[in-house]
């Protein structure tokens, strides 16, 4: 049986490297410049820490294979990431929803993880953890203005909620590695932060006058590598040129 | 050069004798090597070539986002994409430095930004042509940010303040561009036989657009003369396009590649390369719009321009609610 910290790695490396992906097509046509530099940045923090829980995946996993071979050799089944950060972009509205509820739960997730039994998980959670209290204030704040900005910001902004929040339940799916991480003291259950997200979320939707949709009918299936149409075409877009031209040094 | 064909007050530069003890006084602190700063006096057609070359070079940091992020999504490694990503990152920064320090001469962002989206501002026509394979991204690093440096170097010394304060950091940020882009050149010249083959494409399609970027030869002009006297142009085009071309022509020989100028030989007596013009028909047709990628690139900043309206006007509404709420509870 492999080891349960694999599927770990794999869930923290792939959420970040998928939505580093995702938000790094918005450079050079965000809404502002200060805009395009910020969420730049945050892809690039985020393309660092998959680099990390990548390689560390890599590392344990012992088949020679490192952090690039993980992100550009395996196919939509083997992703780990969930199912929200693959949905597209569409509009900065949706963008910056799903910035934030990712972020929400990141933050929730490392602060968990840094005090983890295994010193490599807790050794990278605290690392990625300076990054993510940023991100998270920044996209709480921006959450909040434009909620409660025009009556077109917020409809915008509640539009974009509506139509995330069944695939945020993905990232409080539990899966039998969990259970194994779990007992091991490495990482929580998934399902253990929802209560505590909802909470804040409802924090900040009382600030920013949105509204946390009721229903809990979550879409899944992650977990097992059941993904979105989405991320198909995500891989094929990112892997191209390693598919490509196999064995080549770039 | 970022800033290409720029405008001056179409007269040649007036004499010390003929000017008015202003304007005397003002050319005698540039003589001097002094800086001009926003609350100094300054003759009317200073303020305005500055605005307009300012205003061009920061457009062209802008669209110039648009080439290299036409790869991100695509780049072969994940250091391959950090790397480009922050370097994409920076000219955004580098067109935040320079609107800012526009607006010292008293235009604001949004002005300039509507001049470019209208057509009516220009950018470097080296942004028109497209990014074609990865290796674009090594030729963008190695000759566009080469021939770019070759010109924001001397302007680190330019007579207006702030344009210069601003040159020294975006002058760091662009040697470093440069040496990226060259290892990503190394990378392919030195990599398998259809990587080389990419190299040479991407060194024959973006040779000729990077020459044009110096402009055409200027020492017969009275725009010229004119910045020249203000020094807010430092050297003439030629001299510029000279000493690109002697410091890239070795270059490409070490990477294997060849220049595609069959004229292109070093001259012994001049102790420099003789080289061929580039198509200057061409040129004066991508900065009058007709370029491979005009109608994308403007299409593409109009879209982020009109997309991004509602966010704006959102935290604009916002602001505008704390600062009256805290008027009222005050």
């Amino acid at each position: 049986m492999s080891d349960p910290r694999i599927h770990l790695a794999l869930r923290m490396g792939d959420n970040s490297l998928i939505l580093a992906q995702q938000n790094s097509k918005w450079c050079g046509h965000a809404p502002t410049l200060e805009e395009d530099i910020a969420l730049a940045n945050v892809s690039l923090d985020l393309m660092g820490h998959a680099q990390m829980w990548l390689g560390f995946a890599a590392e344990i996993e012992c088949e020679g294979r490192n952090a690039d071979t993980l992100a550009f050799f395996r196919d939509t089944e083997e992703f780990r990431n969930s199912l929200l950060v693959e949905r597209p972009n569409v509009d900065f509205a949706t963008t910056l929803m799903r910035q934030y509820l990712f972020d929400v739960w990141h933050l929730e997730q490392l602060l968990l993880l840094s005090q983890s039994s295994d010193t490599l998980v807790a050794e990278i959670s605290q690392k990625a953890l300076v990054e993510v209290r940023y991100h998270r204030e920044r996209s709480q704040s921006l959450v909040i203005r434009l909620g409660d900005g025009t009556i077109d910001s917020h409809n915008r902004m509640q539009e974009a909620l509506n139509a995330l929040w069944s695939y945020f339940g993905s990232f409080f799916e539990d899966s039998k590695d969990d259970e194994l991480l779990f007992d091991l003291q490495t990482s929580p259950m998934p399902s253990s932060l929802y209560p505590s997200v909802l909470e804040q979320l409802n924090q900040d939707c009382v600030l920013s006058t949105l509204k946390t949709p009721e229903s809990e009918f979550w879409q899944k299936g992650a977990v097992q590598g059941h993904h979105t149409e989405n991320l198909g075409y995500i891989l094929a877009e990112m892997q191209y040129l390693q598919r490509t031209y196999p064995n080549s040094k770039w | 050069m970022y800033a290409q064909e720029v405008k001056s007050t179409g007269s040649k530069p007036k004499s010390l004798n003929s000017m008015s003890a202003k304007e005397k006084a003002f050319q005698e602190k540039i003589d001097r090597g002094q800086r001009i700063e926003p609350k100094d006096w300054m003759p009317e057609g200073y303020r305005r070539t500055l605005l307009r070359q300012m205003g061009q070079h920061a457009h062209s940091e802008i669209v110039g986002q648009l080439p290299e992020g036409n790869w991100i999504s695509r780049a072969p490694t994940l250091e391959r994409k950090t790397i480009l990503l922050a370097k994409v990152q920076d000219e955004a920064g580098h067109g935040l430095y320079l609107y800012s320090a526009a607006e010292t001469l008293g235009k604001s962002r949004d002005e300039m930004t509507k001049e470019l989206l209208s057509g009516r501002a220009k950018y470097s026509s080296i942004f028109n042509y497209p990014t074609l394979n990865w290796s674009d991204m090594g030729a963008v690093g190695w000759l566009v940010d080469g021939a770019a440096i070759m010109n924001q170097v001397p302007l680190q010394r330019t007579s207006y303040g702030p344009y210069a304060r601003a040159m020294v950091r975006i002058c760091k940020e662009e040697s470093f561009h440069q040496r990226q882009g060259f290892d990503i050149m190394m990378k392919m010249s030195f990599g398998s036989k259809k990587q080389k083959a990419m190299a040479q494409d991407s060194l024959n399609r973006f040779w000729y657009p990077s020459l044009m970027m110096f402009g055409p030869s200027d020492s017969e002009s009275v725009h010229s003369a004119q910045s020249m006297a203000w020094k807010i142009k430092i050297n003439f085009n030629d001299e510029l396009r000279q000493k690109f071309v002697d410091q890239t022509a070795p270059q490409a020989e070490y990477l294997g590649l060849t220049i595609p100028d069959e004229k292109l030989k070093w001259n012994e007596k001049t102790e420099q390369y003789d080289y061929s013009e580039p198509n200057w028909e061409e040129f004066f047709e991508v900065i009058s719009g007709n370029g491979p990628c005009n109608t994308e690139r403007l299409a593409a900043r109009n879209k982020a321009w009109d997309d991004g309206e509602w966010f704006r006007d959102g935290l604009l509404a916002n602001s505008t609610k704390n600062q009256n709420s805290q008027i009222a509870a005050e």
